[in-house]
């Protein structure tokens, strides 16, 4: 009797615990939602801010988040997944691969402010990228590569012995059992988990401050020659982000309208990531349906 | 003899695993490990295709030649040794995809893209597996939607389509049911026609019942080797005669 009544009251403190968490976060997505949602429009997605007249949209800051996301996952992935890779399989258990998890655990712990004035004085200034796509995109990849080689190494580890034993009984050779034997059954958990880092790179502000700006040029959205000053695809060009553009006028916005269009862009910043998370759980299940021949 | 170990001597590290090895394995015939837990028969098996290579901290010495040439020579490329000499392990382990794609998944990875070349190819290690009857109208299906049983079949099926002359069990059968069981050691003696076979039991029982000739191994030590009918029935060493007696083990 006594364990039924203490297996009863943990079961309340628990449920009572999640209970809290869906209330804390169904009142922030309630808040934002109903503050933003009814200023988002077909113009307020597309067309440029204003500085001092009401009636600002935010089409460039989205623009620019998408693509700086793009970018940022076109450096992080490729790197990510080679240190993962090197991490799980080829590393051998000695004090350097020790104290590389060490790096790599400290600098996800990385307060992004910092990987942000880092940002500044190496790629910006030392480097002399200036503040750009292709800074504030470099700047990103500190900030998501160390969860891109965890990420990588967590699920290759977790791929069964059994699996890759068989694609070397084969007569597969390492790297081919890795790519063809081991990948395919880590790549839907890799592919779920980048997902989330691009959830969590499109919402970052502090990191980009001082590395992709706080302005946007004119863009012609007609020029796409990635050369041209005023073309969106430029990388060389400074670029407000979304979650950047939200600090940017809430602290110091001039428009009267300035706490509508804050209120608005958070809401689709939020529905962006809501959008992020729910797509990569979609896109791991089916990549693993696909993957697996399973029906 | 297709299988010369001689004088091996096998380190975990600081565990001597495997003592003074010295055995010669005829060519297709079935040849089983007994012995208790952690006696090295599994071990042994594994030097034979080095798949201890992939466990850190081995260490080999002596020499263990296949087909005449020594295994662990640096000339030898480890690909093509397990081409040579396939596995069959101890939990059926296909691969996330069809039952097609998983038979074809070796010749293909060897060079193999000709549909008609894999079609014949799956068919006939399907067949000599003993699963073609069962699976034939079902190919595309995933290879984990088969039975245990069928599972190791399409492993053992996995293994012939690379065409090795050797082929490694590890108690392939121990993670099966009776029935099963009973398919595979039949499927078993078919297949030793064709192949040399080396399978590493717990069951004694399955390795007087299959075997041409067994091994009993303790503690690293080969205690004694014989063709399996005098094994069992006139065991030379008085250990052999405890093991298989049921006295210890």
């Amino acid at each position: 009797m006594k364990a039924k009544t203490a297996d009863r009251i943990a079961t309340a403190v628990i449920v009572c615990v999640a209970g809290l968490i869906i209330l804390v976060l169904a009142a922030l997505l309630g808040y934002l939602l109903v503050r933003g949602l009814g200023h988002i429009s077909w113009h307020f997605l597309t067309s440029a801010p204003q500085a001092i007249k009401a009636g600002g949209g935010i089409g460039p800051q989205l623009f620019n988040s998408l693509f700086l996301l793009v970018l940022t996952m076109i450096i992080t992935i490729p790197l990510g997944i080679g240190a993962g890779i090197y991490m799980s399989e080829y590393a051998k258990d000695n004090k350097l691969t020790a104290f590389i998890r060490l790096v790599v655990e400290v600098l996800s712990s990385f307060p992004s402010i910092v990987i942000g004035l880092f940002g500044l004085l190496v790629i910006v200034n030392t480097f002399g990228f200036g503040y750009s796509l292709l800074s504030g995109a470099l700047a990103l990849t500190v900030f998501n590569l160390p969860m891109m080689v965890r990420l990588t190494e967590q699920s290759l580890r977790s791929v069964p012995k059994e699996q890759k034993e068989a694609g070397l009984a084969l007569g597969l050779s390492r790297w081919k059992t890795i790519t063809s034997v081991m990948m395919p059954v880590a790549l839907p958990s890799i592919v779920t988990g980048s997902i989330l880092a691009s959830g969590r790179v499109f919402g970052e502000a502090a990191a980009l401050l001082f590395t992709a700006g706080m302005s946007s040029p004119r863009l012609d959205f007609s020029d796409w020659n990635p050369l041209s000053p005023t073309s969106p695809l430029n990388p060389m060009r400074p670029a407000e982000t979304l979650a950047v553009h939200i600090w940017k006028i809430n602290s110091e916005g001039l428009a009267p309208d300035a706490p509508e269009i804050a209120a608005g862009a958070s809401a689709v910043l939020v529905i962006m990531v809501l959008l992020f998370n729910l797509g990569a759980r979609w896109f791991g299940r089916v990549l693993y349906r696909k993957l697996t021949a399973s029906k | 003899m297709i299988i010369e170990i001689e004088k091996l001597h096998l380190y975990y590290t600081d565990f001597h695993a495997l003592k003074d090895v010295n055995l010669s394995i005829p060519e297709k015939s079935i040849t089983a490990f007994i012995g208790p837990s952690g006696c090295g028969k599994s071990t042994l098996l594994r030097t034979l295709n080095r798949m201890n290579d992939t466990i850190p901290g081995v260490r080999i010495e002596g020499r263990v030649d296949i087909q005449g040439k020594d295994i662990y020579s640096s000339d030898m490329e480890v690909e093509f040794l397990r081409k040579r000499v396939g596995m069959v392990f101890q939990q059926p382990n296909p691969f996330p995809k069809s039952i097609y794609d998983n038979v074809a998944y070796g010749p293909r990875l060897h060079g193999i893209t000709k549909k008609a070349e894999l079609d014949a190819i799956v068919e006939k290690s399907l067949r000599s597996a003993s699963l073609w009857n069962e699976v034939k109208d079902v190919l595309k299906k995933s290879a984990w939607s088969l039975s245990g049983g069928q599972q190791q079949r399409l492993c053992i099926a996995r293994a012939l389509a690379i065409e090795p002359d050797i082929l490694l069990m590890d108690e392939s059968t121990s993670a099966l049911d009776p029935i099963s069981t009973t398919k595979i050691e039949e499927l078993t003696r078919e297949l030793c026609r064709n192949y040399t076979i080396v399978m590493v039991t717990h069951n004694m029982h399955q390795a007087a019942r299959i075997s041409d000739r067994t091994v009993f191994f303790l503690n690293g030590e080969v205690v004694e080797a014989s063709d399996t009918q005098s094994l069992f029935s006139n065991p030379v060493d008085q250990r052999t005669e405890d093991y298989i007696s049921g006295r210890f083990g």
